[in-house]
């Protein structure tokens, strides 16, 4: 779901740049410079993991994992995803630098939004709430930064509003798919390692 | 499958001072994601073919790599002759076609692969590692200069790590359809790749800090200003004014 460089218009670029610039501040003012390997290598790993193609009919869709991520970072997954977004741009030419900003935006938004929404929820004792929720943050991340891309393009100019339609709507199957999988993630940790969940990188949980 | 394609080589591109290219980068696509006249977008995007001839690179792996990376515009051409408002040209059934959508749609295009080219050929042809230390002499916050670098560094641990997984689960029969078992399985391998990052972190930091790390990420390399480095920014520079110009002039 990369926006890709010279699409949007100039407001759109620079409110983008804007409020990444904002997140990102508010995520590393959280962060502790001694947790730098930890989220440095967690960001690591959802790199490698967006990487992953999963099968889906006849075709397949890479994972996103920003509401997992979202989940165990915190406001951090705002310079986490910076930096896998600025490697892929430097890497794949996956995005770009204008756009770098908005990109970031799109997927970390949705992912502090995830972890207020779901960060106690998924930890629940009771397993239909944990597993309900683990679902809601996968489905709602992807589906919510599927909206902001839309809003991105329609903002930035008004003719592709259809495109932007249909964006969403083709984001549906991997809305479900990144919800079982962020569902079945969260079961796994919860089992293997608890102490991953709940946004614990941030300062003030240490 | 994670590798620097286009970082090594001899050219003078390759041997520019990585704080020069990554200022004009970056500024030559900021100039070129506002302009929107024909003009200057041709010339920016002969400016980028320049650029990319001097850096001396594989042409079919650029070109390869352009192809990837237009999936969104490719799509947005579907629908933009068709939804933007204009003079029609011609017809498809119900739907017209208009002058002026296939005009913005082209515009788009020159623009978004006039920027990747000219990121190809100055960006991509630094190593990572260079282009971190550079960001770093450019005042870019500490703390996200060695995030980005030890994200980096790790990407290729954690690759190799996900690929041990991957042949275990073949290894077992593993086949990815389109079901619960395989979105349960990859789950897994996902849930197993963060743990063992974390486990993997928390060694990480215990080296480090026995290797006496107190937070700052100390660099030896140097970078140094050539003439040749002066030249390059002075026309880089001159071009990028000239760009804006033209694009002035055609919207006044």
């Amino acid at each position: 779901m990369h926006i890709s460089e010279g699409v949007l218009s100039a407001p759109v670029l620079v409110t983008g740049a804007a409020l990444a610039a904002a997140g990102i501040s508010v995520g590393l003012k959280k962060m502790d410079p001694e947790k730098i390997p930890q989220v440095a290598v967690l960001s690591s790993a959802f790199f490698v993991a967006s990487l992953i193609h999963v099968p889906i009919g006849p075709s397949s869709v890479h994972l996103i994992l920003n509401g997992i991520n979202g989940l165990l970072l915190g406001w951090l997954c705002f310079p986490s995803i910076l930096v896998a977004l600025a490697l892929q741009a430097i890497l794949f030419q996956f995005g770009g630098i204008t756009v770098l900003g908005i990109n970031t935006v799109n997927m970390a938004l949705p992912g502090v939004i995830c972890y207020y929404l779901f960060s106690r929820l998924v930890t629940h004792e009771r397993k239909v709430i944990s597993l309900a929720s683990g679902f809601a943050c996968g489905f709602l991340a992807v589906f919510l930064s599927a909206i902001l891309v839309a809003l991105s393009l329609v903002w930035a100019e008004g003719s592709f509003t259809e495109a932007a339609e249909l964006i969403v709507v083709a984001h549906l199957p991997v809305m479900i798919i990144e919800g079982l999988i962020t569902l079945f993630c969260v079961a796994f940790l919860k089992r293997v390692k608890p102490e991953l969940l709940g946004g614990r990188h941030e300062k003030r949980a240490w | 499958m994670i590798e620097e394609q286009f970082a090594s080589g001899e050219s003078f591109v390759h041997h520019l001072d990585p704080r020069m290219k990554i200022i004009t980068a970056f500024i030559y696509a900021v100039v070129v994601a506002l302009s929107s006249g024909f003009p200057a977008l041709l010339a920016a995007l002969a400016v980028s073919l320049v650029l990319i001839t001097l850096a001396r690179l594989s042409m079919r792996k650029v070109l390869y790599r352009l192809v990837v990376v237009n999936g969104l515009i490719l799509f947005l051409w579907i629908f933009l002759p068709f939804t933007y408002q204009g003079e029609a040209w011609f017809t498809l059934g119900p739907l017209h076609a208009t002058r002026e959508g296939i005009a913005f749609a082209i515009q788009i295009t020159v623009k978004c692969n006039a920027i990747l080219l000219a990121l190809i050929a100055l960006l991509a042809t630094t190593p990572i590692v260079t282009l971190g230390h550079a960001m770093g002499r450019l005042r870019v916050p500490d703390i996200l200069i060695q995030l980005f670098l030890f994200t980096y560094r790790y990407i290729h641990v954690i690759f190799q790590e996900y690929d041990r997984l991957r042949n275990a689960m073949k290894a077992r029969g593993f086949v990815p359809r389109t079901n619960t078992h395989t979105y349960r399985s990859y789950a897994y391998l996902v849930g197993m790749l963060l743990v063992r990052s974390y486990d993997r972190a928390e060694r990480i930091h215990k080296a480090m800090l026995c290797r006496g790390f107190r937070g700052k990420y100390h660099t030896l390399s140097q970078f140094s200003v050539t003439r040749g480095d002066v030249a390059y920014f002075m026309v880089m520079v001159s071009v990028i004014l000239g760009m804006v110009l033209i694009q002035w002039k055609a919207i006044r």
